[in-house]
Order: C-alpha cells, then sequence, then structure tokens
C-alpha cells in the first residue's frame, strides 16, 4: 500500500488514513519529543539518537556510543552465552506474533557445518505500521549494530535486510550505513579481530504484504513468488536456500542490542511481568516503539514502555482525538489485529492486553485512531479489500473467504446487504486463519480479525446500515444477485 | 514398528516406512481427499482439502491428547502413536467450506468439460460438499488460453499448484508458472515460452480439474463411455505401464499407470501420442499371396497349414524377429521355424534408435532405444541358437545364401528397412512378411501377413533393465487381421485359443533368464534378475536404473 497521506488532499485524507503506510506521520516523531509533554520517568532507548543531527551517519552514531557493545559482545561473550541473556531477558519478537526471540534461536540444530543465514524483516506492511522506517531512516547502525550481534550468536554467516519497496530512504540509508560499517571494520572477514565473520545484505521487496510472512519473505530472497511454506520444517531447521535460518524483526535486533549493552535486569525492569500463575507466559519485558495514526491531533512514533495503556498512548502521547471529536474505535497492533471500542481503551498495550480485549494481540503495537464520524462499514470494506488484495491466493480457505467478504462488502456499500451477511461474514472469520488450522500463513487471521471484531463489536452500527440502505430486500436470506461486473472493478 | 491409529483403526507400518496420513489411510481403505498433494510432487498443503483432527497417544499411558487445531493430513507423518480423525464434524464442515470456496469462482461448464466424470472437484462435491450454493458472487466465463503443447481453461483451475511444480521438479523446464495474486491469480506460462517438454502431456493428467485439457484428446470422447485395460507403452525401451481408454474398438487416449519400478507416474508424449498408428488407415489388413505380378486374398482356415507346406520345402530356413514382438509369440515362432528346420538361423530385427537417450531432473528417462523387448526376444534367441545374430549378420549370410525360406515378424510402427537392405531378400524361394504397414520388404515378399498392433494382442515384455510386463489386448484388431500368437499357435498344431500364460509357464521352464516368471505376474510387472541377484551376479550388470 503506497498511499502517501501527504499526497491526499485534506477532505479525502480522513477517509484514506487506513491506509496510511506512516509518510508525514513518522516525520512527526520529532514534534512529539520537543512538544513540552509532560515529563516522564521514562527515558527513549530505541529512538534515543532519532532527532539528532546526522543521526543516520556512522560519526554520529559511534558518538553516541554506537558500537561499543558489540566490541565488548565480541570480545568478552560466546555466542552461547549471548543466546543465555537473550533468552533470560524474555525478550519477544516485535513482528507481530511475539514469539520469544532466545527460544527461536534455540531452535537452530547445534554444531550445523553452516551456512546459517539471518533475515532481518523490515518488510513491516501491516496497515498502520511505521516504526521500523523511524529506525532504519533516522538510526540505521543500531539495527545493523543489532543484526551483528544477533548473527553472532546464532552463528549465521550471512544477513539479509529485506526492506519494502516503498521505503527507497531506508534502503539508500541501510545501504550507506553498511558501506560504512564495512569500511570501519564492523562487518565483513574477521570483524574486529574477533574471528566472527559476517556479509550483510539488503533486499529490496516488490510491494506485497506477504512478504513480510517469514517463510514468503525467505521465498522471495530465494527469487521465488512469496508463497509462505507449509510449516513444518520451521525456518530454524530448513530456511533460506534450504538451510537453518532465523528472521526477526528490525525492532528486534534492535532490543537485542540494548539487552547486551544494559543487561536483562534493565529490560526486565520495564515492562509487565509474566503471569505467576501461567507458567508458560514470558511476560511483555522492554521497550517498544508504538506508532499512532489516524484521527489524532499528533501522529507519530513514540517509544513506551510495554503495558502502557492504550488511552495513555493516545491522550498522552498522540494528543487525544482530533477536532475535539470522540473516540470511537481503536486498531491496537496494526489492522490484523482487530479493533477494540471507545469503552475498551484502558487495555493495557502488552503483549496479553489485547487479548483480553477480543484481539488477535498485540500486532506490531501500531494504533489507528478512529474518530466518531467514521463507518465502521466503510473500515470493514477498506480492510476486506486490503486483504483480499493482498492475499497470496495459494490456500483455498484465504483466497476465497477474503475474496468472497470483500464481495460481500461491495454489496452492502452499494445498498444491496442482507442481514444474513453478516453471519457469513463471522463465519468466514471464524474459519479462515492458522488458528483454526484452515491455511498455512497468519494473513487469514490477519483478515479475519477485523471482520470478526468489528461486526461483534458494532453490530447495530452494521444492522442500521443494512436496514436503512436495502429497505426492501435487508431480512432476505435466500443467495442474491451479484453486483454487475462493473461495480465489482477493482 | 509404528502403530497409526485411523478412526479408531489400527495400523501397523514397519520400521522406516515413511507415510504420510493420507498414504496411511488408504492402507486402511480410508480416502482422505486431497488435490494439491501428489505422490511424486513435493508438499505444499496449500488446497486445505485433507485437513483432518490429529493427536499423539502416549506410549506409556495410553492417554491421546488432540491438537486443537485441524492440521493437513498430507504433511503429518504417520509415526509411532500418531492418530488420525477423519470423520469428525469439524473435519466435515472444513471440507465443506474447502468445496464451498472451489465453486465460488468456478465456470461449472461440467457438460462441455473433458474432464466431467473423472473429475475431483466433481467427486469431492457430491462426497464432501453441501447442497446450495449461498454465494452472491458471478462466475467467471470460461476462458481458454492456449499455451502451448496442452490447453488452459483459466477458470476452472482451482490453483493446486500440481502442473507448476511438475514442470519445476520433473521435467525441469519451468515454463509454468502462477501470475496474479489472491482471486485474481491465473496459470499462464512466460512469454514466449509455451509449455513445451517430452513430459508435457503429464500435466493433463494430474490436473484434478478440466483446467488442462489434452489437445490431442479435447471433445473427441466422454470419459464415462470409455473402458479402461491395463498395457504397456511399446515406444521406447523402458515400458512405461500405461492405461489404455477406449470405446468400440478406438482408442482415444494413453495415460500413465503408476508403477514405482517403472515409470513412477508419468509417461513422455511420444508415448502418449504414439497410438495412432493403429487407427493408420494404411495398415496391412489382409493375408495375401504373391503370384506373379498380382496379390491374392487369402482366407485364414487355409493358411496355417499352406504356409507350413511352404517353409518345409523352402529349408534351409531363416527368421527374423522384431523387437516389437511378445515374448511368447518370439518363442513360439523360434519353435516353429526350429522344428521345420533344426538348423535355421533366428535373427533380431533391427533396433531403431533415435537420438540421445533423455533424462530429466525428476528420474523419468526417455531411451533412444524406441522398441520394447529388445532384451526379451535377445533371451528367447539366444535359448534356441545358443547366440543373438544381429540383423546385419543376417543381411551377410543371405548374401551368401545360407538361407532359401525367411519369415520376418516385423510389427515395427516406424518405417524400418530401406530399399537397399530390402533387396538382400531378393530371390528367395519364400518370404513371408509379417508387418503392420507396407514396406520395400513387403513388396517382395511371397506372403504378405497382417500384423497386430500393441493395443491388439497379449503378451510380455522385458524391458532394457529386465524388468517382465504382461499387456492385455484393449482393442480388437480390423478385420481380416489375426494376432500373430495365434497363427503361430495353430501353425504348431496347438488345440484351442492362443494361450499367452501357458506359453509363458512353458518359457519360464525351458529358459533360465526367465525362470522367475513362473509365478503370477504383478501388476507392476517382475524382476527377471531376482534369481541373479540371490546369486549375487547382478549387481556388476545392473548398470543403471529406471
Ligand atoms: C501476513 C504476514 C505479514 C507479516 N509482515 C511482517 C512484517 O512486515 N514485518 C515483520 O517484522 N514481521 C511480519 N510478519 C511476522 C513474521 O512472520 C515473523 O513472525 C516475524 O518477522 C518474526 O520476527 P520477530 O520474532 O522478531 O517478531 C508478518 C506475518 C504475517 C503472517
Ligand atoms: S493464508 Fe493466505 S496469504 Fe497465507 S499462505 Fe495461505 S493463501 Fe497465502
Ligand atoms: S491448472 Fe490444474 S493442475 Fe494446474 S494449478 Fe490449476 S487445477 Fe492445479
Amino acid at each position: 500500500m503506497t498511499v502517501y497521506i501527504a499526497a491526499i488532499p485534506a477532505r479525502r485524507r480522513e477517509r484514506c488514513l487506513l491506509r496510511a503506510s506512516g509518510e508525514g506521520i513518522a516525520r512527526r516523531f520529532r514534534s512529539a519529543a520537543l512538544s513540552g509533554l509532560p515529563t516522564m520517568p521514562y527515558q527513549n532507548v530505541l529512538l534515543a539518537n532519532v532527532g539528532k543531527p546526522n543521526s543516520h551517519t556512522l560519526a554520529a552514531y559511534l558518538a553516541s556510543g554506537g558500537y561499543s557493545t558489540l566490541r565488548k559482545v565480541l570480545k568478552e561473550k560466546s555466542p552461547q552465552e549471548v543466546v543465555e541473556i537473550v533468552r533470560a531477558s524474555n525478550l519477544r519478537g516485535r513482528g507481530g506474533a511475539g514469539f520469544p526471540t532466545g527460544l527461536k534461536w534455540s531452535f537452530l540444530p547445534d554444531k550445523h557445518p553452516g551456512p546459517i543465514y539471518f533475515c532481518v524483516n523490515a518488510d513491516e506492511s501491516e496497515p498502520g505500521t511505521f516504526v521500523n522506517r523511524v529506525q532504519m531512516e533516522h538510526d540505521p547502525h543500531q539495527v545493523l549494530e543489532g543484526t551483528i550481534i544477533s548473527c553472532y550468536a546464532t552463528g549465521a554467516s550471512r544477513a539479509y535486510i529485506y526492506i519494502r519497496y516503498e521505503y527507497p530512504l531506508c534502503w539508500k540509508r541501510m545501504q550507506a550505513a553498511i558501506d560504512e560499517a564495512r569500511a570501519a571494520g564492523y562487518l565483513g572477514r574477521n570483524i574486529l579481530g574477533s574471528g566472527f565473520s559476517l556479509e550483510v545484505y539488503l533486499h529490496r521487496g516488490a510491494g506485497a504484504y506477504i512478504c513480510g510472512e517469514e517463510t514468503g519473505l525467505i521465498e522471495s530472497i530465494e527469487g521465488r513468488r512469496a508463497w509462505p511454506r507449509i510449516k513444518p520444517p520451521f525456518p530454524a531447521v530448513e530456511g533460506l536456500f534450504r538451510k537453518p535460518t532465523v528472521v526477526n524483526n528490525v525492532e528486534t535486533v534492535a532490543c537485542v542490542k540494548h539487552i547486551l549493552e544494559r543487561g536483562v535486569a534493565w529490560f526486565k525492569s520495564i515492562g509487565t511481568p509474566a503471569d505467576p500463575n501461567d507458567p508458560r507466559d514470558p511476560g511483555s519485558y522492554g521497550p517498544k516503539l508504538f506508532g499512532i495514526s489516524g484521527h489524532v491531533n499528533r501522529p507519530g512514533c513514540y517509544e513506551a514502555p510495554l503495558g502502557i495503556s492504550c488511552r495513555e498512548l493516545i491522550e498522552r502521547f498522540a494528543g487525544g482525538v482530533w477536532k475535539g471529536r470522540k473516540l470511537k474505535a481503536v486498531v491496537p497492533g496494526g489492522l490484523s489485529t482487530g479493533v477494540i471500542t471507545a469503552e475498551e481503551i484502558d487495555t493495557p498495550m502488552d503483549f496479553s492486553g489485547p487479548l483480553r480485549v477480543g484481539c488477535l494481540g498485540l500486532g506490531t503495537g501500531c494504533l489507528i485512531v478512529l474518530d466518531e464520524t467514521y463507518s465502521m462499514v466503510d473500515f470493514l470494506y477498506n480492510s476486506c479489500r486490503f486483504f483480499a488484495h493482498e492475499s497470496c491466493g495459494q490456500c483455498t480457505p484465504c483466497r476465497e473467504g477474503t475474496h468472497w467478504a470483500l464481495q460481500m462488502l461491495r454489496r452492502i456499500k452499494a445498498g444491496r446487504g442482507r442481514i444474513k451477511d453478516l453471519d457469513l461474514l463471522l463465519e468466514i472469520g471464524d474459519t479462515i486463519g492458522i488458528l483454526p488450522g484452515t491455511t498455512i500463513c497468519g494473513l487469514a487471521d490477519g483478515a479475519a480479525w477485523p471482520i470478526k471484531t468489528a461486526i461483534r463489536k458494532f453490530r447495530q452500527e452494521f444492522e442500521d446500515y443494512i436496514k436503512h440502505t436495502n429497505v426492501a430486500g435487508w431480512m432476505e436470506t435466500q443467495p442474491v444477485p451479484a453486483l454487475e461486473q462493473s461495480a465489482v472493478a477493482h | 514398528m509404528a502403530v497409526v491409529i485411523i478412526d479408531g483403526r489400527e495400523l501397523i507400518l514397519p520400521e522406516g516406512r515413511r507415510l504420510n496420513g493420507i498414504e496411511a489411510a488408504r492402507l486402511v481403505g480410508i480416502e482422505i481427499p486431497h488435490y494439491c498433494w501428489h505422490p511424486g510432487l513435493s508438499v505444499v498443503g496449500s488446497c486445505r482439502m485433507c485437513l483432518v483432527e490429529v493427536g499423539m497417544r502416549d506410549a506409556k499411558t495410553g492417554r491421546i491428547t488432540m491438537q486443537p487445531k485441524l492440521v493437513p493430513a498430507c504433511n503429518t507423518p504417520a509415526v509411532d502413536g500418531t492418530v488420525f480423525v477423519t470423520t469428525s464434524e469439524k473435519v466435515r464442515q472444513a471440507r465443506a467450506r474447502v468445496e464451498e470456496g472451489l465453486l465460488l469462482r468456478h465456470p461449472i461448464d461440467c457438460p462441455i468439460c473433458d474432464k466431467a466424470g473423472e473429475c475431483l472437484l466433481q467427486d469431492y462435491h457430491f462426497l464432501h460438499g453441501q447442497p446450495q450454493r449461498r454465494a452472491d458472487l458471478r462466475p467467471y466465463t470460461s476462458r481458454r488460453r492456449d499455451i502451448g503443447d496442452v490447453t488452459l481453461f483459466v477458470d476452472r483451475c482451482i490453483m493446486c499448484s500440481r502442473c507448476v511444480r511438475f514442470t519445476r521438479e520433473i521435467s525441469g523446464s519451468s515454463e509454468l508458472m502462477v501470475v496474479g495474486r489472491g482471486a485474481q491469480e491465473e496459470i499462464d506460462v512466460f512469454p514466449g515460452r509455451p509449455l513445451h517438454n517430452n513430459l508435457s502431456g503429464n500435466v493433463v493428467d494430474l490436473c484434478p480439474v478440466g483446467a488442462l485439457a489434452d489437445k490431442d484428446f479435447l471433445y473427441r470422447q466422454r470419459v464415462w463411455f470409455m473402458r479402461c485395460h491395463r498395457a504397456i507403452c511399446t515406444r521406447c525401451a523402458v515400458g512405461c505401464s500405461i492405461w489404455i481408454d477406449e470405446n468400440q474398438d478406438r482408442i482415444y487416449r494413453l495415460r500413465p499407470r503408476p508403477n514405482p519400478f517403472v515409470n513412477k507416474w508419468w509417461i513422455c508424449n511420444e508415448g502418449r501420442y504414439g497410438y495412432h498408428y493403429v487407427h493408420d488407415r494404411r495398415r496391412l489388413v489382409r493375408p495375401m499371396r504373391r503370384e506373379g505380378q498380382s496379390l491374392h486374398e487369402l482366407d485364414w482356415g487355409l493358411l496355417p497349414d499352406e504356409l507350413c507346406q511352404r517353409l518345409r520345402t523352402a529349408a534351409p530356413l531363416a527368421a527374423v524377429i522384431s523387437p516389437f514382438v511378445s515374448v511368447e509369440e518370439a518363442y513360439l515362432l523360434c519353435k516353429l521355424i526350429r522344428s521345420l528346420d533344426a538348423q535355421a538361423v533366428l535373427a533380431c530385427g533391427p533396433i531403431p534408435l533415435v537420438g540421445q537417450d533423455q533424462n530429466f531432473p525428476g528420474g523419468f528417462v526417455v531411451l533412444a532405444e524406441k522398441c520394447p523387448n529388445r532384451r526379451g526376444v535377445e533371451a528367447v534367441l539366444a535359448h534356441f541358437a545358443g547366440k543373438v545374430v544381429s540383423f546385419d549378420e543376417l543381411l551377410q549370410q543371405l548374401a551368401d545364401g545360407l538361407a532359401r525360406g525367411v519369415w520376418v515378424a516385423g510389427g515395427y510402427p516406424m518405417p524400418w528397412i530401406d530399399h537397399q537392405q530390402a533387396q538382400r531378400f531378393a530371390g528367395l524361394e519364400l518370404l513371408i512378411v509379417q508387418d503392420l504397414f507396407p514396406s520395400p520388404l513387403s513388396d517382395l515378399a511371397s506372403y504378405i501377413l497382417p500384423a497386430a498392433a500393441f493395443a491388439e494382442r497379449e503378451g510380455s515384455y522385458v524391458n532394457r533393465n529386465d524388468w517382465l510386463q504382461t499387456s492385455a489386448w484393449a482393442i480388437r484388431p480390423p478385420s481380416g487381421v489375426r494376432p500373430e500368437g495365434q497363427l503361430y499357435w495353430q501353425m504348431l498344431g496347438m488345440p484351442g485359443l492362443f494361450n499367452p500364460r501357458s506359453v509363458l509357464d512353458d518359457i519360464a521352464r525351458q529358459i533360465m533368464f526367465f525362470s522367475a516368471a513362473t509365478c503370477e505376474i504383478p501388476e507392476t510387472g517382475l524382476d527377471l534378475r531376482v534369481n541373479l541377484l540371490a546369486e549375487g551376479q547382478a549387481d556388476k550388470e545392473r548398470s543403471h536404473d529406471v
């Protein structure tokens, strides 16, 4: 999705916010930092360098103590120790699924003759998400240092950073950072005399959301169509070029760097502790970047501890809902996670908070705020359009389910909806995805959650809309004729 | 040993047998529906038709824990303790939804679709689908697109990707690909690179629906009118197992018959489309005798006696047996000729060699040796004559005047002898030529006898790896043609109809090479080297596998 907010006339802006990928919004992180917010006890870590002049250059990064962690790790720690530290920190992946990173690394086979590959997932295509972009544009060396440390820990000899096509500046700055780091001896053969060698390559996507799915990303790097692979085998066993592979998000590897710099105790002092009653809960520790877009006064990328409430993010960081309007709904973590209502916004933004209010999870932690004037029918229509367009088309339930849902919403919007359609939509929402087991990857879950949450939480609005627009036929239960082909055109 | 439980039935698998859920269920007679999985291709698990519930039985306590979600049986190994449930309500509903999904945009043009009647989408809809359509989608029209060797009906495709994987993994030519995304996806070829390779016909068999259609077969016959017959392809020395699909003595298509020892699941296009000569109008269909310049049609009833008489007076005799003749026929002919002249020369017909062996990445081989039974015929000849006389040697011996009467059992589907070679046969006292088509040799023959084509006769063939397979007749020969075996049988004075099984029994008893063939011949054939293997001799002989 490449609709840039800045390029849209003001009147249309409101309607297009769902499609925002952050251009314009991401630039505002500075104004947020400088706008005299009430002083917080929390000190930015991930965004510490962002906003400083020339923060993307090696010189600026070194001036703020950059690469000293790498130097220390290479000299003092064995790869196993690094894995142990990351595991002890309970760091969970920031890419969406929240899988414990240390655990993922430990799935790599022991004593593998190699090569082992490391992929940094910078495909960031989840609607509403733009935090990795800020990191890569303004602090590429931090991402790179995290990547090098992660590769050292996992024994990877090659790393691929998969950047989405729509981030040209990220690409330029990451490439410049790689060149600078190589020239300074942080990359290449025998890094800093440690005997550890690593090459980092950038791979540029071509504009498909599915390339962010880890096995889709692997297929894409291999030069094929990004059809996610069936698991098992998991990438840790058989991934890129059929070799053991780790895929981690940009923010995850940046956190790795900070954990090694500041220690496990620091990391665990931030966030929501694990539930003592649930031995399998790894907790939600550490700092998190939250992107806030939509109908707020100060959209942007903010750093806060995990577990901060959704209300605080909207009201304190983003300056509240714009134009003095009331809040209607919030997408808590990228479109895939569904919506929460205005009543539910005291939910803590950690890995289990959004789950408790019926959402998929924390997702990417990027909020989309909708004000009271926004129609949920439009919301769901936009959402279905996105997922139908981005489904890779491999699994029958996802390919046909997302398409059918979109056609139903088109018909509803064209004034030919039936109440029965809502039940059919819910049935689709409840039966597609990896959670019920009917698809290969999580895109279908992402398509299902907005359908399920929007219709369940705003059913009255949908019913009113259908009854008002289709006075004659809303109670019809038999299949109705399809829209004319011209009305169905994309 | 592994114990797998499928719908409450226990299946015991021997150690080291690696099966997935679909294969294991088949062994206990349960068919798990599937589209994208094919035993010969990689597993993608995308059609989601084979979803089942899976659990694990604890070896110690016997407790079964089920996974909460559905999993595809194709990607679930049947290891010890695995529990498959294929009939639960959850599974039933998942199947119904997949069927509903696949039919959302399907044109449902079964009345004009070649696949109707053997289409998995149809079959599974009746077995697992739901009776009513709930969708409001306008089905697309049925677009047809020429993509090279086969025709693509774009909208019938269910995106199982079998055809794409086939061209990548088996033929290695990678012509087919998927374009578009989501519901706009289509199968297509790259511009200027049509689907064209020697294995391309297989994608039609692979396609579970009527999306890929065989240009040779398109609109020629409804599948339910045809009968299938087990047979062997005779177009190269691999001897692939095939089905002959026929209606009223006309062949409409050949399909591969899965045989793990010979051709796996595939056949090549040369074999697949190489049956048309059977219905060629130029075929010889009457026994004839040359009298001066003219040919006289003969009556089969009197022919065996007449031929015996003429042969007896024409000694010394020679026989040429082509590698298209079955083992039984070769045996009977040798026996016949040797009974008339104990010193008769027995030669093998010319071995057709065309081009080079073709090796495909998936392991499939098409051989340059374009005949099915060289090994079998040579073994029979060696038994009778001690050594195999090649065709060239025979020509030399004819020039030396070592024979006065020659019987040529041809049966070549292609031209096989030129004028120069044929002239060596000129001036013989008696020349009997049994063949499918007129040739320079038949122009010289005293007797021209029509031969039966591969689909018209029964018998066994031995491929180049000494693998013996039997083939049954699928169609009756054109009127006036009598299969070779029947003629030899009568000339040897044996009662009733030609019985290849009893002849093969004889052969197995008499000829060491065939000693393994005393048992019932399995549908997948039989390795004649088993006895040699037992003696440890075969290792050095077995140079390559098919
Ligand atoms: C459809 C889909 C799209 C995804 N897109 C992204 C993405 O753009 N960026 C990302 O980091 N992870 C994405 N993921 C999650 C990845 O599959 C994977 O879980 C993640 O990269 C693992 O990294 P982490 O453990 O550091 O979170 C996506 C997942 C799905 C199912
Ligand atoms: S769930 Fe959808 S996007 Fe994911 S592999 Fe299946 S069809 Fe592709
Ligand atoms: S054309 Fe046939 S084999 Fe190929 S993907 Fe479509 S349905 Fe499958």
